[in-house]
């Protein structure tokens, strides 16, 4: 099965916007969404009905008997996350405790136990369609492995689907990496701002490291079109197509609060997205014919 | 001598996994005595860090060859700073791997990827 | 004072009002603790004056002393270690640097050395004191440097603002510990209100006082507004979506230093923040 990634490095690019128009073009049957922080893709596709929910474990949290507890404080001594609170006697800090074990080590009495956290849910939506997505509980950070378990089910489910549209996450950190690992092609969607600028090519610097071909396209260009110039000469120095450009439009933020494609829509943004989904699509089946003779 | 390969399942047919340090099984296969041994990775269920585990684990069977598709780097540290030697896959079959690797078919494994961080905090 | 701007979802205007607020208030301090990828500085382009390393302790190994027991390797729940060929291998990116394999060590073969996992820039720009940090490529912990960017001292009468990271993971929570007021900055979309809510919670869970600013409004229906108004939110501000604005921000213009209108904007909103964290 063949994956398109769609990323963006800054956020509120549209990705998920143009993400959901890919999947509805397309007529896709398999799709994720990576952006296991703070999924958004659930609200703008189809939705098939949840068929599983697993819990995803982090690391272990530590967790401190009171009973036990001889206030000895070597706990506290000893944690370098400042994750003893020592307002009321001797307490874990959930959210900063990073599962080291190291003040179960040092409790000389054994009250300091190092427990399963749930850190997240997998889930899996599925009819002829298959919708894999998770969410990272709160104080959890650096998602990678969820991530990876966000793909792997989307692989093990959807064994007949010729390609799949994967909603990446923003930024470029571990989670991102996770995303780009085993994907044919990455498209990023970037913004004509100098953040966004900075941000797109941290972001095919990070893809080209992974040599993974990528492809741009630039939502909401006439807000600023010297900046639009800008990433153009950028793509066309470092070799990167672009499959695209679409206008601002006021419409777009209607459409998607009341859940209707924007592609449904007789509107310039819609418009050019349709354009940016054929010569992206090109571009990828272009990549796989290529993969396949290889 | 000893080679180890990551694998799908736990039968001969299975295939070669793409992953190292995620694949679901180990293959510790002795091409002298023939003697083969599946063993569950424990490394897939870790945090992170998983290729730096499954290579220590490897490294502990006294493997002598490795044979993968690709490899990361941490994992690859390990291995290479053990001695053994690293083979890329040819194709995912197992039994042809192994014949390969004794007919002496194999090329070396050189490209070293950056890992895929599929860590947590 | 010190007030924490998130956000949940990227791109509603975090850092707008964060450097904007900061340029129009007296004795103010910006503190950019998106660490990951930090753009305040593209705004205020601050003259730097001072610059720092930020490290952490990373295990060293006397292979002499080892004596091949493997409790480190066993012991370090990161997978940090491996035992190969007699020698302990040390992964310095997957080190969280908790110090227990030195406390587990018998022999005392552990011995600690720095590494640099990010900077810190201090400067000034026009009267406003700007603080970035930035965590180098690769690494993992942004906390310990949200942590020095916020272990300061300040006076009874400066003016704090904290730019945080989007999301409600550990480094936001890092960033928010200390705060004395979080404004909340979100868009009028299903995709805003479904990340707002994120945030809503985080803020509620660690009892900190908020309000909410509603970014790029338009005529058309405001799931987010709606939202606030049914769960009696507190809206500090509706900023409407306007071109000069998103013209002079994709620029890397300091609105508020542009011209009068967006001053004007930028104080009133200062104005009902001050009155609101006094409440």
């Amino acid at each position: 099965m063949k994956k398109l990634l769609i990323l963006s490095g800054k956020g509120g690019t549209g990705k998920t916007t143009l993400s959901s128009s890919f999947i509805r073009l397309s007529q896709s049957k398999a799709y994720a969404d990576c952006d296991v922080d703070a999924p958004n893709l659930h609200l703008m596709v189809d939705k098939p009905s949840l068929t599983k929910r697993e819990s995803f474990y982090g690391l272990p949290k530590a967790h401190i008997d009171k009973d036990m507890c001889i206030d000895c404080g070597l706990c506290f001594e000893n944690c370098r996350f400042n994750a003893i609170d020592t307002a009321k006697g001797y307490n874990v800090d959930f959210y900063s405790c990073e599962g080291c074990g190291v003040c179960e080590y040092v409790c000389p009495v054994g009250a300091v136990t190092m427990g399963k956290a749930v850190a997240g849910n997998l889930l899996l939506y599925r009819d002829d369609k298959v919708f894999s997505t998770a969410k990272l509980s709160m104080g959890f950070g650096n998602s990678g492995m969820l991530v990876s378990e966000v793909k792997k089910q989307l692989d093990e489910e959807a064994v007949d689907a010729e390609f799949a549209i994967i909603d990446g996450s923003p930024g470029i950190g571990c989670p991102v990496i996770a995303s780009i690992s085993g994907v044919d092609m990455v498209l990023v969607v970037t913004e004509p701002s100098l953040s966004g600028i900075s941000d797109m090519t941290r972001v095919i610097d990070t893809a080209n490291g992974f040599m993974v071909n990528c492809a741009v396209c630039i939502n909401k260009y006439d807000v600023n079109l010297e900046n639009t110039e800008k990433i153009e000469i950028i793509c066309a120095e470092k070799n990167i197509p672009m499959t695209g450009k679409i206008p601002f439009d006021a419409m777009v933020v209607g459409a998607v609060n009341k859940g209707i494609p924007i592609t449904d829509i007789a509107c310039p943004a819609g418009k050019a997205i349709r354009k940016v989904y054929q010569t992206t699509m090109k571009i990828f089946k272009i990549n796989n014919q290529e993969n396949q003779n290889e | 001598m000893i080679v180890t390969m990551p694998v799908d399942g736990k039968a001969m047919s299975a295939c070669i996994n793409k992953s190292f340090g995620r694949t679901p099984y180990f293959l510790v296969y002795n091409t002298e005595t023939q003697n083969k041994e599946f063993i569950e990775n424990a490394a897939a269920k870790s945090q992170g860090g998983a290729g730096i585990q499954a290579s220590q684990f490897v490294v502990d069977q006294k493997t002598e060859a490795v044979i993968v598709p690709m490899l990361g780097k941490n994992a690859a540290d390990v291995l290479k700073g053990s001695g053994l030697k690293l083979y890329v896959a040819s194709g995912c079959s197992i039994q042809d791997n192994i014949q390969a690797l004794i007919d002496g078919k194999l090329e070396t494994l050189t490209q070293i990827h950056a890992g895929f961080h599929n860590h947590g905090r | 004072m010190k007030i924490a701007i998130l956000s949940g979802k990227g791109g509603t205007g975090k850092t707008l009002v964060s450097v904007n607020l900061a340029a129009v208030c007296d004795n103010s301090t910006y503190i950019d603790c998106d660490v990951e990828e930090p753009n305040g500085h593209i705004f205020f382009k601050p003259v730097i004056n001072h610059e720092s390393d930020i490290k952490i302790l990373i295990p060293v190994c006397d292979n002499d002393k080892c004596n091949g027991c493997r409790k480190c390797v066993d012991f370090c729940n990161f997978n940090a270690l491996a035992h190969i060929a007699g020698k302990l291998m040390v992964f310095e990116d997957i080190c969280h640097s908790c110090g227990g394999c030195k406390l587990v060590c018998p022999e005392y073969a552990i011995s600690e050395k720095e590494k640099t996992i990010g900077k810190i820039k201090i400067g000034v720009s026009e009267g406003t004191n700007v603080i970035s940090g930035i965590m180098n490529t690769g690494e993992e912990a942004g906390v310990p440097i949200i942590d020095e960017l916020l272990t300061r001292e300040f006076n009874e009468d400066d003016n704090v603002f904290i730019d945080c990271p989007p999301g409600s993971s550990c480094a936001v929570m890092e960033s928010i510990k200390d705060a004395d007021y979080c404004i909340l900055v979100t868009e009028p979309t299903i995709l805003g209100l479904h990340d707002f809510k994120m945030v809503y919670e985080l803020v509620t869970i660690f009892n900190k006082p908020y309000g909410v600013v509603l970014n790029k409004c338009t005529d058309e229906y405001n799931p987010t507004r709606q939202y606030c108004v049914e769960e009696n939110i507190n809206i500090l501000m509706e900023i409407p979506y306007d071109n000069e604005l998103g013209k002079l921000n994709s620029n890397g213009k300091v609105i508020s230093r542009e011209n009068e209108r967006f001053k004007n904007m930028f104080g009133m909103l200062l104005e009902i923040v001050l009155q609101a964290v006094r409440k």
